[in-house]
């Protein structure tokens, strides 16, 4: 896989992170190496091995479908950079 | 007689005669943090007065004699700043996060208190957890308190230069891929990952959540023991906490190890290892084969890849995990913007530092179209054979033994200017994460410089009995290697 800073700007876009030229730069050569590392991967043979995400057998917890949380909204508004009437503020997003 | 320097088990037997009180106790701990925390730099957030409230609380707990069948009870903790304390900022180590103050506890700081800890701070640790030296901080660096010129490790440097510069008892960390076992191993204290599930993640800001696991520091594996106690067991709140009965930590530290079967890696001894760090292990396993454990060599298989099987998962996760980082709800918003998305963008690229950004990117590279096949799921099966591997040798062992790192702490710099280099020292650590295996790091020697060396013993899943049970003995046949560091100020 080559990676040039094309690849880093479209990372950067998927992660929501803006990269200055000089960052840019900076993260194509470490990506580079670590990508090229990564690859090492392939010297491993794993036909027919099940990939696995978690490793102890995992189910969802259901529980009674009642509320057990009080209202909290003033303090977890306390850390709202913004907030309004009891609200997060956010700007404009439709016209 | 310095009391800080006491073991918890030590400490909380004065406690409970009654010849020390919890509030006593807090203040010459108090008065410990004010004359190094300076040099070394452990803690982001000081809890003074707070503190001197909790342990007055406690008192009356104690005397009432509410805690009498806890081992923790008065004694003074620090705790990892990316586990949430009620009413106590919680930072991740980044400007992200520099004025959140969770509304809420960790299941593992309520079980705490309610065995009696004190809080007394929050420890500095790498920011979000990735990095290996914990100077990829906001905060700036924590300082190894055998040596100021070398790092403390990381990713949960603070607490474990905390726990040996005497500026708590003991302290809670997570672990990932080794950031538990590696910063113990540097700052020549015992700490333990617990098996995947075992504590409660509720409440932790999470990096990796199929990896992170919170467990002990302390300057005995009887330490570890002892807060194993009050922080295992199933929490519903928390749906990967496995539900099983509670495994007998303390006991484990009764019992001998005649017969037990101990495993050593034949390429993990082969490998570049620092002459000093060779020469340490060589010793324990003389030690544990005179304890009456059988020791022997076996070839481990397929290891190499497990590094870049971590950092692709770990990554994937934490580029997904950390998208709740948005400046709308809590955490750091930018000051200019003109749209909601300028508002994300911007606030992300502000408060996260180089190396989360860095790992964010590649976790998008590992999971995006094109590459999903060739890199995530090919390290997920990686991941599959690794814990097949390890299966396979528990049917023959009960413990394996490795190095936790190749040398002892780096100085100041020279691990983060190569990220590559940085990820590779992580070779001993991580695939115990992968296939979410306990393990211990405790000291087992010295370097020329004096910089401690760590032994790691890695266990079965639900192992642990028998990790402390070896590790006790180790540490007994060891001798005095713990808690030394300021032998020469004493």
């Amino acid at each position: 896989m080559i990676i040039t800073e094309e690849t880093i700007q479209v990372l950067a876009n998927m992660v929501n992170i803006e990269v200055t030229e000089k960052e840019k730069k900076q993260l194509t050569e470490d990506l580079k190496q670590i990508v090229g590392s990564m690859e090492t991967m392939n010297q491993v043979d794993t036909e027919g091995v099940e990939p696995m995400s978690h490793v102890l057998p995992i189910k969802n917890v259901f529980r009674e479908d009642v509320v057990r949380n009080g209202d909290d909204r003033e303090q977890l508004l306390k850390n709202a950079p913004q907030k309004k009437d009891g609200s997060f503020v956010v700007p404009k997003t439709i016209e | 007689m310095d009391i800080t320097a006491l073991s918890v088990i030590e400490v909380n037997k004065l406690i409970s005669d009654r010849k020390l009180s919890a509030v006593d106790l807090v203040k010459a701990q108090l008065e410990m943090i004010k004359q190094r925390e300076a040099s070394y730099h452990c803690y982001i957030t000081i809890l003074e007065e707070d503190a001197l409230e909790q342990a007055k609380e406690v008192q009356k707990r104690i005397d009432s004699g509410e805690l009498k069948d806890t081992l923790l009870a008065g004694i003074p903790m620090a705790v990892k700043d990316n586990i949430c304390t009620k009413g106590v900022k919680t930072t991740c180590a980044s400007k992200m996060l520099s004025n959140f103050t969770p509304t809420y506890d960790a299941t593992v700081i309520e079980k705490l208190k309610n065995a009696g800890a004190i809080l007394l701070g929050k420890t500095n640790m790498d920011e979000f957890a990735m990095g290996s030296t914990s100077e990829t901080s906001y905060y700036g660096a924590t300082k190894n308190p055998w040596n100021v010129d070398h790092v403390s490790g990381g990713s949960s440097g603070g607490s474990a230069a905390v726990v040996a510069a005497q500026e708590a008892y003991f302290a809670l960390g997570t672990d990932t891929g080794g950031s538990i076992r590696q910063p113990s191993a540097y700052c020549g204290v015992t700490g333990l990952k617990p098996t995947y599930g075992t504590v409660s993640r509720y409440g932790l800001i999470t990096y990796a959540s199929s990896l992170d696991q919170i467990g002990p520091i302390g300057r005995s594996i009887g330490d570890c023991a002892a807060v194993m106690e009050a922080i295992s067991g199933h929490d519903p709140k928390d749906s990967t906490s496995i539900d099983r009965k509670n495994i007998r930590y303390l006991q484990a530290l009764k019992e001998d190890i005649k017969g037990m079967r101990i495993g050593i890696p034949k390429a993990y001894l082969e490998r570049g290892l620092q002459k000093e760090v060779k020469d340490s292990i060589l010793n324990t396993i003389k030690i544990l084969t005179e304890k009456g454990a059988i020791v022997e060599e076996f070839d481990l298989g397929i290891m190499d890849q497990a590094v870049p099987a971590y950092y692709v998962i770990a990554s994937a996760e934490a580029s997904s995990n950390l998208s709740r980082f948005d400046g709308v709800k809590y955490g750091y918003r930018t000051p200019n913007f003109e749209s909601l998305q300028d508002l994300y963008k911007k606030s992300r690229s502000e408060g996260f530092g180089t190396e989360v950004k860095r790992r964010l990117m590649i976790g998008a590279f590992a999971l995006s179209s094109g590459n999903y096949e060739e890199y995530y799921k090919k390290a997920l099966k990686i991941r599959s054979l690794i814990y097949q591997i390890f299966q396979k040798a528990f049917e023959k062992y009960d413990l394996i033994l490795s190095p936790v790192s190749s040398r002892t702490a780096p100085k100041f710099g020279e691990s983060l200017s190569d990220p590559l280099k940085m990820y590779s020292s992580d070779i001993y650590t991580v695939s115990v994460n992968l296939a979410g295996l306990p393990a211990v790091s405790l000291p087992c020697g010295r370097d020329k410089n004096g910089l401690p060396i760590g032994v790691q013993l890695i266990g079965k899943h639900f192992g642990e009995e028998d990790l402390i049970r070896a590790a006790h003995r180790l540490e007994q046949a060891i001798g005095d290697l713990r808690y030394t560091t300021h032998g020469k100020e004493a």
